[in-house]
């Protein structure tokens, strides 16, 4: 491993000073000189170069200084100032793995006029929060978020990095795996510490739900995963908790966008989204209907939960995409999911089969939805859902 | 307009099951299938090239038979097709795969626009999409709906998000992800199926590219895979049947302090 300024193409910018998290650049007669004893080999420098006058030669078969990466980092995603609740959920897990490890949990927390949010993260378990407050930050972009991201991890090396699996985790944590080129995890259902090796156990599922894998990032880090909403329990809040607050300034060359957001639309307004809601009742090709799907509204609302719907009924034009379950649609894992008139394909079955309990109501006996089903229901659901409704109204009290 | 469609060819995985006895995956007699999100990838490239001009190429990184693949897509309007693949690319993980398509799409180099479908069906990660985009150094948009319009070199698209969608502004080159909102797939007309029957496909091995050799495959590949199990059966469930005052009476008393 090596790495070298290649003198005749340095203009002396100065960019990569100004990124390095270690202090080990200066200029020296406008040109870039590098502190060896400083510098970690960590490549912030390469990336900010625009003249390709930084040369890195790394073994990219193990991190380097891999035992020198401690604790977990928990990526606090907040939209409009409000914290998910998926990252409630990886405080919960992160806190039981960092007992494993004998280390400390820390959130990272980016957006914009959010350092009040730092405090309730504590409360959830966190031991550190470091906070990057800049007006780039306050909606999330690809590029400035990746690499404030890929700047702190540079700079504190944790162990391990979780983050939900929702259309921004999902968007953004690929990026900063490959500029750390490091392994990286989707969806993962458990993770748990190898006893042994010390290594972060990422089991997933895969083919559709039909196989479980474990993996493993074994000589690189930190160990990245994304976790689903709803697969681990949130952690309790303790106002007793006391934690570290740093607040982080990333250059703000680094907080530059290609992609711009000229609006916001916000769709779902009577129903809840369907990937945080706790119970869903889903509706198909079996309700005949768009206007049918006001009867499973009013059971969502009994039960506050929100609607989803099969792929047929949103081919049908009944329902929005968004609220499609299925391969192509969303996977989800409600504490309870509540099939009408969804015969059960496999291809909505691989979006909701692992839900905690799963409650089908069907006319046909044999319908594959009953295969997967804790409780079922044979009969017609203009029948079933209805009295579900008033039942459900009167021994929930609501 | 000069587009890339990456796609992958998967087992289709609705024909994927287990063997009750050996608790195993039965994949003798599975079809391999266009993943069922670059389908529309695959079409919002072709209808890009029918409205701006331009050529759209699809490319696949896979065994030798996802040739078949790439002459479905042809089939339904694609210019061209290519073809990467090698042993040295066998068990690459998602870091791996992104590297080796963006090495490829650079050795195509003219592009403007890179389309992916938002995830494929086998592994559900969503992840070589903005990896290749990453390895590029060029802008993404993950999960797209809608092309709203391309001009002055930026393209304005609708991007999902949990609660509706965004409006976003990227400038081009550019590589986006897409739903299947997006569009509806067309069937390859007879005229495309002849020209996929004909069409010559590019064929590139590792040599081809421009690779660091430990950055491919399973040595490229940060992700090991330390054990692999079958998740264990759903119990068989409470089928209620009869008149439904009383099933659902049952049902609401079961499920009501489960509910609290």
């Amino acid at each position: 491993m090596s790495i070298q300024i290649i003198k005749d193409k340095c203009t002396g910018c100065s960019l990569c000073v100004k990124v390095c998290p270690f202090g080990a650049l200066t200029m020296v007669s406008k040109k870039a000189v590098i502190d060896l004893d400083k510098c970690t080999l960590c490549g912030a420098c390469v990336d900010s170069c625009k003249f390709n006058a930084i040369d890195l030669k790394r073994d990219s078969s193990k991190t380097p200084n891999i035992e020198e990466y401690k604790g977990i980092w928990v990526f606090a995603e907040q939209k409009k100032g409000a914290v998910q609740s998926v990252v409630y959920e990886l405080l919960g897990k992160a806190h039981e793995l960092s007992e494993k490890l004998g280390s400390e949990v820390s959130c990272v927390l980016l957006g914009h006029n959010i350092k009040d949010k730092a405090q309730e993260l504590i409360h959830r378990g966190a031991n550190n929060v470091y906070v990057v407050d800049a007006p780039e930050l306050e909606h999330y972009l690809d590029e400035p978020y990746t690499k404030a991201i890929v700047n702190l991890i540079r700079k504190y090396r944790p162990e391990i990095f979780l983050c939900g699996a929702t259309f921004i985790g999902r968007s953004m944590i690929s990026r900063v795996a490959v500029k750390l080129h490091t392994g990286l995890t989707a969806d993962c259902t458990g993770l748990d510490i190898d006893e042994k090796e010390k290594y972060l156990m990422q089991t997933r599922p895969a083919f559709g739900g039909n196989i479980m894998a474990t993996i493993l990032s074994k000589n690189h880090r930190p160990q990245m995963a994304t976790v689903r909403h709803k697969v681990f329990k949130e952690a309790s809040i303790d106002k007793t908790r006391k934690g570290k607050i740093i607040e982080e300034t990333i250059p703000k060359t680094l907080l530059t966008s290609r992609t711009k957001i000229l609006d916001i639309v916000e769709e779902i307004t009577s129903t809840v989204n369907i990937a945080e809601a706790d119970i869903i009742v889903s509706g198909g090709r079996g309700l005949k209907g768009p206007e049918n799907f006001a009867m499973l509204e009013e059971l969502a609302k009994v039960l506050g939960g929100a609607v989803g719907s099969s792929r047929a009924a949103v081919d049908a034009g009944w329902m929005p995409y968004s609220h499609q379950v299925g391969q192509t649609g969303k996977t989800v894992c409600p504490k309870l999911y509540i099939a009408c008139g969804i015969s059960g394909q496999i291809q909505h079955l691989v979006g909701m089969q692992s839900s905690n309990i799963i409650l089908a109501i069907n006319q046909d006996p044999c319908a594959p939805i009953f295969t997967v089903a804790n409780y079922g229901i044979v009969g017609d659901v203009f029948q079933v859902v209805p009295l579900l409704t008033k039942k459900f109204k009167a021994a929930l009290n609501r | 307009m000069n587009i890339i469609v990456c796609i992958k060819q998967v087992p289709d995985t609705t024909q994927v099951r287990i063997d009750p006895v050996t608790n195993t995956l039965i994949r003798e007699g599975v079809q391999s299938i266009i993943n069922p999100f670059d389908m529309y990838a695959i079409e919002e490239g072709v209808r890009l090239k029918e409205k701006y001009g331009g050529k759209t190429t699809v490319i696949s990184m896979g065994p030798p038979q996802a040739e078949t693949a790439l002459r479905e897509a042809i089939s339904m309007g694609c210019d061209e097709a290519c073809l990467i693949s090698d042993r040295a690319f066998a068990g690459s993980d998602t870091l791996a795969s992104g590297y080796t398509l963006a090495m490829a799409i650079r050795k195509i180099k003219d592009y403007d626009m890179i389309l992916c479908g938002k995830q494929a069906s086998d592994g559900d990660t969503a992840q070589v999409g903005p990896g290749i985009a990453t390895q590029l150094d060029i802008p993404q948009v993950t999960y797209v709906k809608k092309i709203e319009d391309i001009k002055d070199n930026h393209a304005t698209v609708e991007r999902m998000t949990e609660e509706g969608f965004e409006i976003v502004k990227t400038s081009l080159p550019c590589l986006l992800t897409v739903v299947k909102e997006i569009n509806e797939p067309r069937i390859p007309s007879l005229k495309g199926r002849m020209k996929a029957k004909k069409a010559e496909i590019t064929s590139w091995k590792a040599i081809d590219l421009d690779l660091e050799e430990d950055k491919l495959g399973l040595k490229g590949s940060p992700t090991w895979v330390s054990k692999i199990f079958t998740p264990p059966p759903r119990p068989k469930g409470h089928i209620l049947e009869g008149d439904p005052e009383e099933t659902t009476t049952k049902i609401v008393d079961e499920l009501k302090n489960r509910l609290i």
